[in-house]
């Protein structure tokens, strides 16, 4: 189940890099738990021993909207990576490119991944340097980011949008299409694999 | 070397049935349970799904919660692999986190009926090791696990890609998922390779051109001769890496290499099943009319082994070259990685590749732990010894693996050369188990991933060929076979 998201606010952060893989938004050591929260202190975990990392710096203490460089979420699949994200407090984040298995876990998990323009994070970027701590808006309504007087247009695709503005559980939608899946399953070849023997 | 075409168009479904279709065109079609409309994704139906034990309990928790089933059981198996020790398998795993996970699978596959190969099982391994060894992965199918490299199936010429725990989770529930269509990629490699030259060294190049994000939304399929003409395990080498090429999945067509490989396998189709069977695959290369939306070549001829010096898979250079300066690199985003790499990896712009001294070599994970890729690896270090100070580890990709090697002596040419011959597992790809690089320590390792971190906080990656490990491991500086010869 997810909730029903239409507009995200607050702190914008700026993360000025570009190709941030999955392993650096969370370390594999930190995978082994088997819960679903908790993962607060994981989030970019070898970047934030550095005491110059944006996430140290107090004017992003409450932060919402991630603002990163190209190919955001690239590498393992790791959903965990999307729920340290959450965990930490981000409701969104903001890139040009989005690493494909990463951008539909965010999906699954009503966490907004808003793809802009590449001058538009540049942009967002001088923004919040001239005033740190500033909020952005991200309205999936209108598909618009603003952010001061700054307002972009994002891409999401319009299904994942539907689903997120209903608040509408993927496993759910699809049984209502159980009958349609039992009749592929019909229809299925005898040679196909099976990891048990037939019953 | 490579030329980059992209004629941006729409969908193949959007195109309707005049032209051909390719390979990953018909598998999608002929696993559409219900069709999209008005933007909405196809459902497609997941014939095989691999489970291990970092990305699944949650999955199964929310199975739980929900009071919903496994669907299909009997389409599902799960194995242990990132989590596990590669020596003293038959002690209690000592990290009690890790631990907890590996029960926690056991206790999900017994409650859910879920058929499980734990540490010790002759079929445990890394799972995309274990899925073709047992003749589940065929030709057509579609294939899922909670893994990014589940693409390595792709070289089977199956729809296999990795997925994340929801999306488990929603396999597990109605064994299909809502998926958008994708754009198709022709990744094209004529030629004959050099001796010395692998099939890890292809992809390499291939993401080198077209960078980390260059397959994002595709999926590619790899032709022409030189793919042709290599071995399963190369082409899973391949296929293995195409999500550091950004895409989900890569894939070669079924032809008589794949069958040869297939046939006899414990899961594969019999008699007229395999007939049958056979007449299926054989439909399935790509129409000569097929278009596909994106174009790439390569030629075979000019390829040299190629390594990483950076900190992602696309910052590769020829062994035989020097780390290139940032101000090369056109991008002012690639300029400012490639500075950032740099530092991480303690190295400075034109250094030789060559000069290049490791800690630490590792032969293994499952972009290269096949058996060929442990016969390569053997067949350079045999009658030598490893360099001083250099620790290198060889970890099979599955139990059988091992086996098959030892009856070999495989293991014997490692243990005898100075390495350490372990227990199959993910090992030190990732560092989840206790096999890590310790801080600012350097390795050449046969893995997928250059990422900072990956193999241990503060490791510095080389991605390399078993070859090139090799050579490495006995020189103790990044080297190709060849300049063993010149040794000599």
């Amino acid at each position: 189940m997810i909730e029903k998201l239409s507009v995200v606010e607050g702190v914008a952060v700026p993360l000025e890099r570009a190709q941030v893989d999955t392993d650096q938004i969370i370390p594999a050591e930190f995978l082994k738990r088997v819960t679903k929260t908790g993962f607060d202190d994981a989030l970019f975990y070898a970047w934030r021993q550095d005491p110059d990392f944006v996430l140290n710096d107090p004017a992003f203490a409450n932060p919402a909207v991630l603002i990163a460089g190209a190919d955001f979420g690239t590498g393992s699949s790791r959903e965990h990576a999307v729920w340290a994200l959450r965990d930490y407090g981000f409701k969104a984040v903001i890139s040009p490119r989005f690493g494909d298995i990463f951008r539909g876990n965010a999906g699954k998990q009503g966490f907004l991944a808003a793809q802009v323009a590449e001058d538009a994070v540049e942009s967002m970027w001088d923004i919040i340097r001239e005033q740190p701590g500033i909020a952005a808006s991200v309205d999936l309504v209108s598909k618009t980011v603003t952010l001061g007087t700054l307002s972009v247009p994002f891409q999401i695709d319009d299904y994942t949008r539907w689903r997120l503005l209903e608040g509408l559980d993927d496993i759910a939608l699809t049984l209502r299409d159980e009958p349609a899946i039992s009749r592929f399953e019909k229809t299925r070849q005898a040679w196909l694999p099976r990891t048990l023997p037939a019953q | 070397m490579i030329e980059f075409r992209a004629p941006p168009r729409g969908s193949w479904q959007e195109r309707g049935s005049t032209v051909g279709r390719t390979l990953a065109e018909k598998v999608w079609d002929d696993h559409i349970v219900a069709k999209g409309t008005n933007g909405a994704p196809d459902l497609l139906y997941i014939d095989l799904h691999l489970i291990h034990e970092v990305t699944s309990p949650q999955a199964f928790d929310g199975l739980r919660m929900a009071g919903r089933p496994v669907r299909r059981p009997d389409l599902t198996i799960a194995t242990e692999d990132h989590n596990t020790p590669t020596l003293n398998i038959t002690k209690q795993i000592a990290d009690p986190i890790s631990r907890i996970q590996i029960e926690t699978l056991r206790r999900n596959c017994e409650e859910f009926g879920v058929r499980l190969h734990p540490l010790g099982d002759i079929e445990q391994g890394i799972v995309h090791v274990v899925g073709p060894q047992l003749g589940l992965t065929m030709p057509g199918i579609t294939v899922v696990c909670g893994d990014s490299h589940t693409s390595t199936h792709g070289a089977f010429g199956a729809i296999a890609f990795g997925i994340g725990t929801s999306e488990v989770e929603h396999v597990l529930a109605t064994q299909t998922l809502p998926l958008m269509p994708f754009k198709t990629m022709a990744v094209t490699v004529e030629g004959e390779l050099r001796e010395g030259v692998t099939a890890k060294d292809i992809i390499l190049a291939v993401i080198a051109k077209i960078g980390t994000g260059g397959g994002q939304g595709y999926v590619i399929e790899y032709r022409g001769s030189t793919i042709r003409a290599l071995s399963m395990e190369g082409r899973m080498t391949i296929c293995n890496m195409s999500i550091e090429a950004g895409a989900r999945a890569g894939m070669v067509a079924p032809d008589q290499t794949t069958y040869d490989y297939l046939k006899d396998k414990p899961h594969a189709p019999t008699g007229e099943d395999w007939d049958a069977a056979l007449a299926y695959w054989n439909t399935l290369p790509t129409d000569e009319d097929a278009q596909f939306d994106a174009e790439v070549f390569l030629d075979a001829n000019e390829l040299e082994p190629f390594v990483t010096w950076g900190t992602n898979p696309g910052q590769g250079v020829l062994l035989s070259d020097s780390i290139p300066h940032p101000e090369s690199f056109e991008d002012p985003n690639e300029q400012a990685s490639a500075r950032r790499a740099l530092e991480y990896m303690d190295l400075a712009a034109g250094t030789r590749m060559k000069d290049i001294r490791v800690d630490a070599v590792f032969m293994g994970s499952c972009t290269n732990s096949r058996i060929e890729d442990l016969r390569a690896f053997a067949s350079i270090i045999k009658g030598k010894k490893k360099a001083d100070g250099v620790r290198v580890m060889v970890v099979p990709g599955s139990a059988r693996v091992r086996l098959e090697a030892e009856a070999e002596g495989i293991d014997k040419v490692v243990t005898e050369f100075g390495a350490e011959w372990r227990f199959a597992g993910c090992s030190m790809c990732l560092g989840m188990n206790p096999d890590q690089l310790a801080p600012g320590e350097r390795c050449a390792s046969t893995s997928n991933r250059n990422f900072e971190g990956r193999q241990g906080k503060g490791g510095r990656t080389h991605l390399v060929s078993p070859l090139v490990a090799a050579a490495t491991a006995v020189r103790g500086t990044l080297s190709g076979p060849w300049d063993l010869e010149e040794a000599q």
